[in-house]
């Protein structure tokens, strides 16, 4: 069963970087791409280095496919679809976001 | 299995070394015993940059035999004990301490000795020659009591030796008998230019000089008496009138020596005794005696080939050579002099910039025979592979000593050289050897440098080896991309050049003029590091954070388990106690793990990102400042105590080092920067290992430039000698932002200089004698950076906007409960994973206990 929470507002986000959310008893890195109007949350564990630390990695994009770095050991994932570049058989956990009414909620 | 021969080298200089390790990488070691005989107390060092031991260098630096090398060998070394005969009937050798050694096999090295011409007074008090370090040490306890000096030779070692006392601070002359300077080397015209050039740098010459008394002077100690009835007062005389090859104890067991001395070989370097080889300056092959190390190295490796079993020829060697004598580059190439019947000579004389050159051609025009080149030996490369090779020259063979004043390129491209073309001179590295290590993937000029070795020695020849990289390179269909990655099609330094030019502040303007896509951490971090540099704005100003590691953004260092490390600025490792105190405090209060870094200063471990602000608050109250730990920029000058306290101290390296650091402190650039000063020559800052390095001298400070410990350690070149500060501090300035301006990405200063074309004579050229006309802007980006410095924790706790970033949630004052530590030694650690595990379900059952 998957539900809409409420998480933070737009003004927490940070532009062309990372936060991290506490929702429904997991840790959710979330990244804003104001330029593509663009918000996405995976998980924050970072699968690799084993601690919650990918929403303090940079972000850009590999071949138009937008990313993010771990900030530990430099592996990237896909922000659509979780899976790791470096290693396609790693792959992070993904979820929907929406923002409504300059609030910011994730999909669990 | 046959018994071990008993093979004894004597002679332990540059020949003798380079004999001995060409034979124990050979197959011939298994059947040697192999015992040395080294008259000099220490072993082979470089006599070729003998000189450099006046501007700093030590014995221990101009040492070419690897510590440890006679040991893992398994070779018997006796240093300071000549070999005084050799029996040849007994086939013994017997040493001047009474060692005798059987033989089977000998290899002289004996080398040569300064020839003193027999002048009435040449053995008085400080009449000396330039041959050993112990020669050395007596020019320079010499020189301590003397303002004059005079070189009696002006050949190639007289003109170094006039370098070294001009260094030692003598008003220096040097006295020729030939009319003209390095007579064998040079025509008229360029010993002329030569001659001119020496004169503008403070040396006197004097040619046609023939001394014929040595006395007493007047205002000097000496007084050297010419033929013509003219005199010259001097206190110290340097006689460097030509090398005689040591052959005594050759004729001492009557081998057949040449008439005007020399140990006769044949092509296999054999003496008229089979069992008897002689290599280097005491040889003498067809007549002809060689006077510098390469042929010398040919010979030793013609030996080891034939105690091998093989059948190698030495063959003569191209007596060519290049160098810069006390600054001017001055190159000989094959016949110099037009000897050769029926020669054309090409010159040409450039009165203005001080050029001259001069080539010498067949009468048919098709070949190269020979090249003079004085002022500007860039055309030295070429010119020795058109005349090594018979290469077949263009249509107007004066196309190659011509200035170009259009596109037209009349260089040789390396397509036309044979695969035979020896390339490294050095290290006899030839095009087909380069060409293989390309094929197997060196595709840096770093790369093949390690792997061949080429580039290594003189560096004369990295512009050639890096066409033929290239041609290669393009021939193998490989295209070397240069980009950044792949959102801009352009190198780092393109990029730097973009942003100062088009005056570029932000990120987002770079990628719409310049690039594509979103960026990536590669482009950002280097785009980021350029804006700080060039601009030095605030790193955490809303459009730079996305271009910002996690280290920068929170301005600390992660460590593994997330958590952050801080390290605050102690210049030069001085810390008043109240300041230690308060170290101890903070960690206490924090819970932090505590490290004495090799930097000097104090690393805290364990911060959690929601402590860093208030950590940093202390910090701050208490009088630090960010010690940039955390980024790519420069992070400590490290230094000794210094004159203040130490008793071999020659000047204050504690207070350059805080001078410096806080000097340079924040610069950001394409990699960190590490800086240490020492207080004297011995070098307890280790300032050799260190991207800037500085040792006091008693003359004044010596500065090393792109050292580098680490993976690939790397010590760094001496670049300038006896500075007083404020020259030093113009040099670093210039040296630093050069680096910063031209450097790839993640490049260290070390391999920055291991690329750069024209090495560390290019970077002297730019910074102290300005060829690029960029020295004041260099000097005026510094002072931007220094005016404009802040410390960025000062900044960022003084913004309660910034300080929003410091939590772990955005909506929730929770905790990440995945750190954890551990108690080790008395302090903590992270937990490893198990530890972990254990230590979170406790803590679950505790709570559902407690419910």
């Amino acid at each position: 069963m998957s539900e809409w929470i409420d998480v933070c507002s737009v003004d927490d986000l940070q532009p062309d970087s990372g936060v991290c959310v506490w929702a429904d008893g997991r840790q959710i890195a979330l990244f804003y791409m104001p330029k593509e109007q663009a918000v996405y949350a995976v998980d924050n564990f970072d699968p690799f280095g084993k601690v919650n630390v990918l929403s303090r990695g940079m972000i850009g994009d590999i071949g138009g496919q937008p990313m993010v770095a771990s900030p530990l050991y430099k592996q990237h994932f896909n922000l659509e679809t979780g899976v790791c570049f470096e290693d396609e058989t790693v792959k992070i956990e993904t979820y929907g976001v929406r923002i409504e009414n300059r609030r910011v909620a994730v999909n669990v | 299995m046959s018994k071990k021969q008993t093979l004894v080298v004597i002679g332990n200089g540059m020949v003798g070394q380079n004999f001995l390790a060409g034979l124990v990488s050979s197959g011939a070691k298994e059947h040697f015993e192999i015992v040395v005989f080294c008259e000099e107390p220490r072993p082979a060092y470089d006599r070729v940059h003998l000189s450099a031991f006046f501007s700093g260098k030590t014995a221990q630096d101009l040492s070419m035999v690897e510590e440890g090398f006679f040991e893992q060998h398994g070779i018997t070394v006796h240093l300071g004990d000549r070999a005084k005969s050799i029996d040849r009937s007994a086939k013994t050798v017997l040493s001047e301490n009474g060692v005798r050694i059987a033989y089977d096999k000998i290899v002289l090295a004996t080398g040569s000795y300064p020839f003193v011409p027999p002048v009435p007074g040449h053995e008085r008090d400080r009449c000396l020659v330039y041959r050993t370090i112990e020669d050395l040490e007596a020019i320079e306890t010499a020189a301590e009591q003397s303002k004059v000096g005079v070189v009696v030779g002006g050949g190639l070692l007289g003109l170094e030796a006039a370098k070294a006392l001009k260094d030692l601070g003598l008003t220096t002359h040097v006295v020729e008998f030939a009319p003209r300077l390095m007579a064998v080397q040079l025509d008229d015209g360029g010993g002329a230019l030569l001659k001119r050039k020496i004169e503008a740098l403070g040396v006197t010459v004097h040619l046609n000089k023939n001394t014929t008394l040595i006395d007493d002077g007047e205002s000097c100690l000496h007084k050297m008496n010419f033929a013509g009835g003219d005199a010259l007062e001097t206190d110290l005389i340097l006689f460097s009138a030509g090398i005689r090859p040591r052959d005594d104890i050759a004729r001492d067991c009557e081998l057949e020596v040449g008439p005007r001395g020399g140990i006769v070989i044949d092509n296999q370097c054999r003496t008229s005794d089979p069992d008897i080889f002689a290599i280097g300056e005491c040889a003498l092959w067809n007549n002809r005696i060689f006077g510098l190390v390469a042929p010398g190295y040919a010979m030793a490796r013609t030996v080891v080939s034939v105690l091998e079993g093989g059948d190698n020829y030495f063959t003569g060697a191209d007596m060519s050579t290049k160098l810069k004598l006390m600054g001017v580059d001055v190159a000989s190439i094959g016949d110099a002099h037009a000897q050769t019947p029926g020669a054309l000579v090409y010159t040409y004389q450039n009165g203005d910039s001080e050029v001259y050159k001069r080539l010498v051609v067949s009468t048919d025009k098709k070949r190269l025979l020979g090249a003079v080149l004085v002022g500007d030996a860039s055309g030295y490369g070429t010119l020795l592979q058109y005349c090594l090779n018979g290469i077949e020259l263009p249509e107007n063979p004066d196309s190659l000593i011509l200035p170009h004043r259009s596109d037209e390129s009349v260089g040789l491209g390396p397509d036309a050289l044979p695969m035979s073309a020896q390339i490294c001179s050095c290290h006899d590295v030839d095009k087909a050897t380069l060409c293989s290590a390309i094929e197997a993937g060196c595709n840096t000029v770093s790369a093949l440098k390690s792997e061949t070795k080429a580039g290594t020695g003189c560096g004369g020849c990295v512009p050639l080896m890096k066409s033929v990289m290239e041609c290669e390179l393009a021939k193998l269909g490989i295209e070397v991309s240069t980009d950044i990655c792949e959102h801009f099609p352009h190198t780092r330094q393109e990029l730097y050049h973009l942003i100062m030019v088009e005056e570029i502040k932000t990120f987002d303007e770079l990628i719409e003029k310049h690039g594509r896509g979103r960026g990536c951490e590669v482009c950002k971090q280097a785009v980021g590091s350029i804006l700080a540099s060039y601009w030095n704005d605030y790193i955490l100003k809303k459009e730079h954070i996305g271009l910002q590691d996690t280290n920068d953004i929170f301005l600390a260092n992660m460590q593994k388990d997330g958590t952050y490390s801080v390290v605050p600025r102690v210049t030069g490792g001085e810390i008043q106690p109240e300041k230690l105190i308060v170290l101890g405090q903070v960690a206490k209060k924090y819970g932090l793990y505590t490290k004495i870094t090799g930097g000097q200063r104090v690393d805290l471990f364990g911060a959690r990102v929601e402590q860093l602000p208030s950590i940093w608050r202390e910090l701050i109250d208490a009088g630090f400042e960010s010690g940039h730990a955390y980024g790519k920029s420069l992070r400590t000058v490290k230094s000794c105590v210094g004159s203040t306290w130490c008793r071999f101290g020659v000047d204050d390296s504690v207070g350059l080092a805080i001078e410096l650091e806080n000097r340079y402190k924040g610069l950001r650039a394409p990699h960190k920067i590490k800086f240490a000063v020492s207080g004297c020559t011995r070098e307890c800052a280790e300032a050799q290992s260190k991207d800037i390095g500085v040792i006091a001298t008693e003359g004044g400070w010596n500065l090393y430039v792109c050292g580098n410990g680490g993976m690939k350690p790397r010590h760094g070149d001496l670049f300038a000698t006896q500075l007083d500060k404020e020259t030093l501090i113009k040099y670093i300035d210039r040296v630093l932002i050069f680096y910063v301006r031209t450097a790839d990405r993640m490049q260290r200063t070390s391999v920055w200089m291991e690329n750069m074309e024209g090495g560390l004579d290019y970077l002297r050229s730019v910074v102290i004698e300005d060829s690029l006309s960029i020295g004041e802007a260099l000097e005026k980006q510094m002072r931007h950076v220094i005016d404009t410095y802040q410390c960025e924790w000062k900044t960022t706790i003084e913004d309660e906007s910034k300080l929003k970033r410091f939590r772990h949630f955005v909506n929730s004052d929770r905790l990440d409960d995945n750190i954890v530590f551990v108690e080790e030694r008395g302090q903590v650690r992270p937990a490893d994973e198990q530890e972990r595990e254990a230590l979170k379900a406790r803590k679950h059952f505790n709570i559902l206990e407690e419910a």
